[in-house]
């Protein structure tokens, strides 16, 4: 463009001009290509980092032994029987309230100020610093509604965490099903509520499962709000057993039990001088990744079927 | 006798379908109120976390003054000597988050043009799902990435650069938000609309000059407000400041120095064992405040700055 006239006269300029373009296109989308790649690269390195520090302990005896003193013989046992307890807790709580809250929104609430503020609150509550969460359990059920540091605080907090997670997810999913499904329902008589579940639901049910996976993933590997509502890092203990061999087969002390999740423990563990503890922080963060990206990737894939299965 | 008559015709006079219908409407209601309560779950969230703050912190600035909270340089609630100035936390904040944005900003604006104008859908397909999966790795991961690799990385440039510092920690946050910001953006530059595209080709512009200056000005209220919220994102993160930034709080801007952000100063305290009222656990209340205040704003900023400069077509 800062080429006068009289340049482009030439054609031998103007091919030198086309071919200049043409070279920054092509130095640019390499250099995409680059950042693009960065991101890849960078989660390449990191997992290759927690292998290579960490391999020492892909053992057996890392996930069957409790945390020790002594740096070898420590293991992860106490901390991935919290982690699976407190996720039982978060997906009990975010699953039925968040697909709920998201069929409300979609199919029932009206269109005033009453629902706007609800979609402002939900939106808003995506943005909060998981650390802010971790406060709020800390004043409210630690000590207003004295949970104490247990199994239920955490996995109640963690389930108002990701709580926005499975409603923008599960109304996403509805928002696919097109309305002549509803209106062929409506259509032979069926209320809102069969409408609603027989139909919109069960149809958008793989949608809702996505964000219900990603939502537990992102849970998994929470570590800031755990760590504020004071959970332990030394726990050489398992909770009660929430089966008991005795009528009625089921026993809720665990819920008030102390407990230590997987993320709290490696974060222990590096936190630690002696360089022997950082193998097990490094294979505790292997385990925690590939689970996360295991569920992750099961997300993203199940996702990607869906899309590719069903046109309305 | 005769009431218990005069009852009876009364009571067929309500058919067995209208009951049942009834019946059918009170199931209704039912469900949707218990929808709406599952709903004002999230009202309730809201309204319980600025309860808290609030009310924690009100008790905490009984004892400090506003005035010293925002002016004081020290920030030492748990000595002996006890300084209650909220600076060097935010400033340390303040620095990591920049050091983030200084990283993820290019790289992710220019993943983002990449992706919408240059890849090819297969290309896109497969890239797309992997950003989602970056976004998903635990920071507490991505803190012992920081501390075990990239600062020793960087102490074999600058041999003086302690081993909790600023600089390592930021430019892993960075790292960490650059998917958010590439697909914030690509998204809004996916919706710019094709005929734009079209009438710069025709002009004989390349992709390059299109994507710069065609497709990045329209959709520029996007991209801004993916950097916006970017910004929030890094201020709330914690894991990996509080592993690889330092415990020390410190008024400082220099990357190469360690200091304690807000998040990392509230993690330190909530590790120890303070006693439940006392001064040392207000703080962290009353710092969690002053975050929430900063994400919050950015937050809004961010929405607004959106739905504001929206070119719509």
């Amino acid at each position: 463009m800062e080429h006068k006239a009289s340049v482009l006269e030439n054609l031998a300029d103007v091919r030198a001009m086309i071919k200049r373009h043409k070279r920054n296109d092509t130095l640019f989308a390499t250099l995409g290509l680059i950042c693009l790649m960065l991101g890849l690269m960078t989660l390449m390195l990191l997992f290759w980092q927690l292998i290579a520090d960490g391999h020492p302990k892909f053992n057996l005896d890392f996930l069957t032994e409790f945390p020790s003193r002594r740096a070898g013989r420590a293991g992860l046992l106490s901390a991935w029987v919290g982690s699976l307890l407190v996720m039982s807790v978060t997906f009990l709580t975010a699953v039925p309230i968040g697909v709920a809250a998201g069929l409300y929104l979609e199919e029932y609430a009206p269109k005033n100020w009453f629902t706007d503020l609800i979609e402002i609150n939900v939106s808003n509550l995506a943005g909060v610093p998981s650390i802010i969460y971790g406060l709020l359990a800390l004043g409210l059920f630690v000590y207003m509604l004295d949970f104490g540091q247990s199994i239920l605080t955490a996995g109640l907090t963690l389930g108002l965490l990701i709580l926005p997670i499975v409603i923008v997810s599960t109304r996403e999913a509805i928002r696919a099903i097109p309305v002549s499904i509803r209106e062929a329902a409506y259509g032979v008589g069926a209320t809102k509520w069969q409408v609603v579940y027989d139909h919109v639901f069960k149809y958008s049910y793989g949608g809702i499962l996505t964000g219900i996976i990603i939502g537990m993933a992102r849970a998994l590997g929470e570590t800031a709000p755990i760590i504020t509502i004071g959970a332990l890092t030394f726990i050489a203990f398992l909770p009660p057993s929430p089966i008991t061999t005795e009528p009625p087969f089921l026993n809720f002390e665990w819920l008030s039990s102390g407990f230590t999740v997987m993320p709290i423990q490696m974060f222990n563990w590096l936190s630690r001088p002696d360089h022997a503890f950082h193998v097990n922080a490094a294979a505790t963060g292997a385990l925690i990744i590939v689970v996360t990206l295991l569920m992750n990737g099961a997300a993203i894939w199940l996702r990607y079927k869906i899309r590719k299965n069903i046109k309305w | 006798m005769a009431t218990q008559a005069m009852q009876a015709p009364v009571q067929l006079t309500i058919s067995p379908r209208l009951a049942k219908n009834i019946r059918r409407n009170v199931k209704e209601r039912i469900i949707e109120l218990i929808l709406m309560m599952a709903a004002l779950v999230a009202v309730a969230t809201t309204f319980a976390i600025v309860g808290v703050l609030l009310y924690e912190s009100l008790s905490f600035f009984k004892t400090v003054s506003v005035i010293e909270f925002f002016t004081d340089t020290q920030w030492t609630p748990l000595f002996e000597d006890a300084h209650y100035g909220i600076m060097p936390l935010v400033s340390g904040t303040l620095t990591t988050s920049a050091i983030a944005l200084a990283v993820a900003v290019p790289i992710g604006t220019i993943s983002a043009i990449f992706l919408s104008e240059f890849a090819s859908h297969k290309t896109r397909e497969i890239i797309k799902p992997i950003l989602e999966l970056l976004v998903g790795v635990p920071t507490v991961v991505f803190g012992y990435f920081a501390l075990f690799f990239v600062t020793p990385l960087l102490q074999s440039i600058y041999p003086d650069l302690p081993s909790f510092n600023m600089l390592g920690a930021g430019i892993v946050m960075g790292i960490m938000i650059i998917p958010y910001i590439a697909s914030m953006s690509e998204d809004a530059m996916r919706a710019v609309p094709m005929s734009m595209r079209e009438g710069s080709y025709a002009m004989g512009a390349t992709r390059f000059q299109t994507a710069i200056k065609v497709v990045t000005p329209a959709a520029i209220s996007g991209i801004v407000a993916a950097y916006i919220l970017a910004i929030s994102r890094a201020v709330g993160e914690t894991m990996v400041v509080a592993i690889a930034a330092g415990q020390q709080p410190n008024l400082t801007f220099n990357p190469l120095d360690s200091a304690a952000t807000i998040t990392a100063y509230i993690v330190q305290v909530a590790m120890g064992d303070l006693p439940h009222g006392s001064i040392g656990y207000q703080s962290i209340f009353a710092a969690g405040l002053v975050l929430m205040a900063m994400t919050l704003s950015f937050n809004i900023f961010g929405h607004w700055v959106r739905k504001k400069y929206r070119e719509s077509y």
